[in-house]
């Protein structure tokens, strides 16, 4: 699934970066996370995962003291207010693929992050270290910015260093000033994660108080929508793998096969065997084929244009070198 | 037949391409616009032969009156039954980040014609148009004319046969060139008769027609089209945008062009009805591609303007005005099925069948038709936009 601490440490390693690993129970906010290595020097770390109305989402990964307003950020980034809110607990499992409370930048190593905008406190520079959790809560690393960045580079992604304390005017003389941090492409994740985040928001209304707030904190509501949720995971998994067959022959085949294959099965029943005995065959074809044939249609092109865009992006690059 | 430039002095009702509102806030009178305009009624006949020549059955837009007018449509039919082809041309003036269907309803003819007839097609997103009309800036014009493109590839059509630009990326020399000989061919007078222009308007929007104008001969696109001169352009467009190619058709034969063909729609109406506007500020006039399954029962249910009675007595007495109901025209629009719709009307006007069981198709035909855009819309990356947009030849684009 997504990466382990252990290969993200090793990782590290390889790269050479430098790092100091310090061990302890299990935290889910930054003020426990305090307890543990508060002490030690080193700036603290708050990381946010945000999503916006057109399922983009965020990561902003600030110094705990900082104070983050996901308004303003919602306006400079050019979403308008209240646009930007935290993202619900589903997609930190299918994207970050990291567990509650521990949002991290090293969570943008796994393949299914890849969409995922990262922010960076300039503040962070500031400090000789910081904290941060390497992809697990029982564990924090301290790491100067500076080799942050170097493990960013490794994985293809930019440090984008933003004041987040900044409130410039947003207007039409005046851009939004983040507007170029947006991700170009939304990312679907399972129904249920609309139906929990509508009922997770409230939870988190005053937004302002988010400075020394770890936000994925579980709370009780919490606990009750993850039993729903595993009720719609099965249904929606669906969903997500269709995604992914746009440019997989093999999941592409799936995909036909699955959806004729059910129409099959819905289409020979007792009462239809009764109703049309050994005209079924017949039937049920031409009503299989009826149906099918639009959507099929539809997934052929879009496999179609996937490949012939895979095949551009390799043949305009090799012509760039 | 063709000349009608007189500004809209007699008439009550107003159509052109920034402006459309009919007689008094009633219906817009499509019989006195195509007389207005001196374009031709789509009379079955047309679409009879459409069937025949592509083999397949015409789309639902053709069948319910949806494209109801052309210009020599039947001149593009008679030289494909005799083996020449045509390129389509259609565009979208991008000045919204969000679409909503009646936005997509030249797009999914044009998808259509595209795989009926298997010809190639370009698609003009005017980002100069909106910059100039919208006062946006030029770089956010550029990002919505690139967000759009992205809904309008998900309307699925094929990447080998479709070249997507935008005018302020592709303005290229042989562009330029045809856009000054049009240029050229329209005096200022004759512009202000077509579009209403007024002195106090800035030069951009005078000089823009052109722009517009010059996709319809293929010695616009050199990458495309070489050597193909003759090639005839069949013009997919909701009616407002005749004033364009209006003034196309008439400088066209001046500078040793083909004239474009024609076919064009009807207006979609708003959910709250013909008189009701559908305006980017009010969400509620019409259902977006980006409506959840909630959002579109929602809005059926509570905005969608009913033809039916007051009560259900009356109602089962005096059936359901089908001229005002808006599901009813929706489901015109959206319901494949001929026969499952005749048998709607019939029960909805008859009083036998309820508003809210019309409404509850209609939520089901809609749902599906967002859902599968949603899919394909997730499916197109930034790469896939580069390759719609690339300057290249599209080597099977009659195939």
């Amino acid at each position: 699934m997504g990466y382990t601490k252990e290969k993200l440490l090793a990782r590290l390693k390889e790269l050479q970066i430098d790092f100091t690993q310090y061990e302890h129970p299990v935290v889910l906010t930054v003020d426990e996370q305090a307890k543990y290595v508060g002490h030690l020097g080193g700036g603290l770390s708050k990381n946010l995962f945000l999503k916006d109305k057109k399922n983009r989402f965020y990561v902003v990964s600030a110094l705990a003291d900082t104070k983050v307003d996901l308004k303003v950020l919602s306006q400079r980034f050019g979403l308008g207010k209240g646009g930007i809110r935290m993202a619900p607990e589903e997609a930190l499992g299918e994207i970050l693929q990291v567990p509650l409370g521990c949002v991290t930048p090293f969570a943008l190593l796994n393949e299914s992050a890849r969409r995922v905008s990262l922010l960076l406190d300039q503040s962070f520079r500031a400090h000789d270290r910081c904290f941060f959790h390497p992809l697990s809560n029982d564990m924090s690393i301290s790491i100067s910015a500076h080799d942050l960045d170097k493990f960013l580079k490794s994985i293809g992604r930019d440090s984008a260093y933003v004041d987040l304390e900044a409130n410039p005017t947003v207007g039409k003389e005046q851009p939004p000033d983040l507007a170029h941090l947006v991700p170009s492409d939304a990312i679907i994740v399972p129904e249920s994660a609309a139906l929990t985040a509508s009922l997770q928001v409230p939870t988190q209304n005053d937004e302002s108080e988010l400075m020394n707030h770890n936000p994925l904190t579980t709370t009780t509501k919490t606990d009750k929508q993850s039993k729903e949720k595993k009720i719609f995971k099965e249904k929606t998994a669906n969903e997500v793998h269709s995604y992914r067959s746009y440019a997989n022959p093999q999941l592409f085949v799936e995909e036909i096969l699955d959806k004729a294959s059910s129409l099959i099965l819905s289409e020979i029943t007792e009462e239809t065997i009764k109703q049309h005995g050994d005209q079924l065959g017949a039937v049920a074809s031409n009503s299989i084929r009826k149906r099918l044939s639009l959507e099929l249609n539809n997934l052929a092109i879009i496999f179609k244009n996937k490949a012939y865009t895979e095949g551009f992006r390799a043949g305009t690059q090799q012509s760039a070198q | 037949m063709e000349e009608k430039d007189k500004p809209n002095e007699e008439d009550d009702q107003e159509v052109n391409p920034w402006k459309v509102s009919a007689k008094d806030g009633g219906k817009i009178d499509y019989d006195k616009l195509i007389d207005k305009f001196g374009c031709q009624r789509l009379d079955q006949s047309l679409i009879e032969r459409v069937k025949r020549l592509t083999g397949r059955p015409p789309h639902v837009f053709l069948r319910r009156g949806v494209f109801f007018a052309h210009r020599d449509f039947n001149e593009i039919l008679d030289a494909y039954e005799r083996g020449y082809k045509f390129y389509l041309y259609t565009g979208r003036g991008p000045s919204s980040e969000s679409l909503h269907l009646g936005h997509l309803i030249p797009f999914m003819f044009t998808k259509y014609l595209q795989d009926a007839f298997k010809v190639p097609l370009v698609i003009q997103l005017t980002d100069d148009e909106k910059c100039m009309w919208k006062d946006l800036s030029v770089e956010e014009s550029i990002r919505l004319a690139r967000e759009n493109a992205k809904d309008i590839i998900a309307c699925g059509f094929d990447i080998s046969k479709t070249f997507i630009f935008s005018d302020f990326n592709f303005m290229c020399p042989a562009f330029y060139k045809n856009i000054v000989r049009v240029a050229k061919c329209v005096t200022i007078n004759k512009a202000v008769g077509i579009f209403g222009f007024t002195g106090e308007d800035h030069i951009g929007k005078i000089s823009f027609p052109p722009v517009q104008a010059v996709p319809s001969f293929p010695s616009s696109f050199p990458h495309l089209f070489c050597h193909k001169d003759n090639l005839r352009c069949l013009i997919p467009c909701a009616i407002d945008q005749d004033p364009y190619f209006r003034m196309t058709r008439d400088v066209a034969p001046r500078i040793g062009h083909r004239k474009p063909s024609l076919i064009e729609s009807s207006f979609f109406p708003a959910l709250q009805g013909e008189n009701g506007k559908m305006s980017a500020s009010d969400p509620n006039s019409a259902i977006y591609v980006t409506d959840s399954a909630k959002d579109i029962r929602n809005k059926i249910n509570k905005y969608a303007f009913s033809g039916g009675q007051d009560s259900i007595e009356n109602h089962r007495k005096y059936g359901a005005n089908l001229e005002v109901d808006i599901p009813i025209k929706y489901l015109g629009f959206f319901l494949e099925d001929d026969a499952e719709l005749e048998h709607i009307r019939a029960e909805y006007g008859a009083g036998r069948m309820l508003t809210g069981e019309v409404k509850k198709r209609l939520i089901e035909v809609l749902t599906e038709l967002v859902e599968r855009h949603r899919v394909a819309r997730a499916a197109v990356t930034d790469e896939t936009v580069d390759a719609f947009m690339a300057i290249r030849s599209l080597p099977y684009m009659f195939d």
